[in-house]
């Protein structure tokens, strides 16, 4: 895998011909499983009862909730405009229970996980998502979180190298 | 059941799971090949066992931890714990907080630093290049991350190479990830709840 073709060294605007390409590639190996986490969140064999469609939305929605514009641009181009809305943090699922459980949770989860309770897990059991979907939609959440991180961390090395 | 442990700790609390643990006996290959199950090692955590109902996103998360954890080279075992720490703080995540404190003391020889941190947060009694690096990794994990420029320019005047900062930002978002499934998927309790 080209590490400087990954997901996050892109957002990062860390090129092969940067002064910290050799910092990279001395993790190559944690540059390249932070791309495949992104494709096993993102685009799953099996997504369970969270489409890819889906998935690249709400990976929009936290992307923007982190005011990451560039992340949220190439969370967007995964989408298939099918679930649109679900990018749009002035959305809060309608009259959709479903959508409106899950869009609650990323919400907290994206930007206050510190609040989170055992009540928040028991809403979405509530609507009836199950607890496969439960801890995919976590993973989701907490992986785009990290990226979102890695992404910030790497823009400032690159600003004082 | 006994109470929810709210105050930072480095003791290592029970963890309770909130969604039914995958069962070993009834677990998918899939599931069993992601959590590495092995005629040798069945002794599989509740932790695990709940990641397990996402077993193509376990796979890549646990050499993915391990790596920004243990990997040689670049930052300190114990300055990496650090960053964990520092995440786990801000995001409350009990557990987390407990089993990388505890690791940084035993790498250290030194309870001085965690418990002021537990104490006095930001203003925590630490040394120069500490207090970088609990800055920087404390902004990171906000949302949005507050770090900028300035934090970043603490961190190389206090001594970090950029090897070094590349493994601050692992460790410290890594824990992003982590405490949204530990702080959110289960309880830090005391001890085991008595049926």
């Amino acid at each position: 895998m080209d590490i400087f073709e990954t997901v996050a060294a892109k957002a990062a605007g860390i090129a092969a011909a940067s002064p910290l390409a050799s910092v990279l590639a001395g993790r190559q190996d944690l540059l390249e499983l932070t791309e495949r986490a992104h494709d096993a969140a993102l685009r799953p064999k099996q997504p369970g009862g969270l489409s890819h469609s889906e998935r690249s939305a709400l990976a929009c929605r936290i992307a923007k909730l982190n005011n990451e514009s560039v992340l949220a641009n190439h969370y967007e181009n995964l989408m298939d405009g099918n679930n649109d809305a679900v990018a749009d943090t002035g959305f809060h699922g309608g009259d959709n229970a479903r959508l409106k459980a899950i869009l609650r949770h990323t919400d907290l989860v994206t930007v206050d996980p510190k609040e989170a309770v055992e009540g928040d897990i028991a809403a979405l059991k509530a609507v009836g998502i199950d607890e496969p979907d439960i801890v995919r939609l976590s993973e989701l959440i907490a992986y785009v979180s990290y990226q979102i991180r890695v992404v910030a961390g790497l823009r400032l090395m690159a600003a004082v190298s | 059941m006994s109470e929810v442990i709210k105050e930072l700790t480095t003791v290592i609390p029970y963890w309770q799971p909130r969604v039914t643990p995958v069962e070993l006996e009834t677990a998918t290959e899939e599931q069993l090949e992601a959590m590495k199950v092995t005629v040798s090692n069945t002794g599989i955590g509740a932790y695990t066992l709940v990641l397990a109902h996402d077993p193509e996103t376990l796979s890549e998360r646990t050499p993915l931890f391990n790596g920004i954890m243990y990997s040689r080279g670049g930052l300190s075992r114990a300055e990496t714990e650090m960053g964990a720490v520092a995440a786990s703080v801000v995001n409350r995540c009990i557990y987390c907080a407990a089993v990388h404190s505890n690791r940084y003391n035993q790498l250290t020889k030194d309870e001085t630093v965690m418990d002021s941190i537990f104490a006095s947060g930001e203003d925590a009694d630490l040394d120069p290049r500490q207090k970088a690096i609990m800055n920087f990794a404390s902004k990171l994990s906000q949302c949005p991350s507050e770090a900028g420029k300035e934090d970043m320019e603490r961190l190389v005047e206090n001594g970090l190479g950029m090897d070094e900062v590349l493994d601050l930002i692992l460790s410290a978002s890594l824990f992003g990830w982590a405490n949204r499934l530990m702080h959110v998927l289960g309880d830090s309790l005391p001890q085991v709840p008595q049926d």
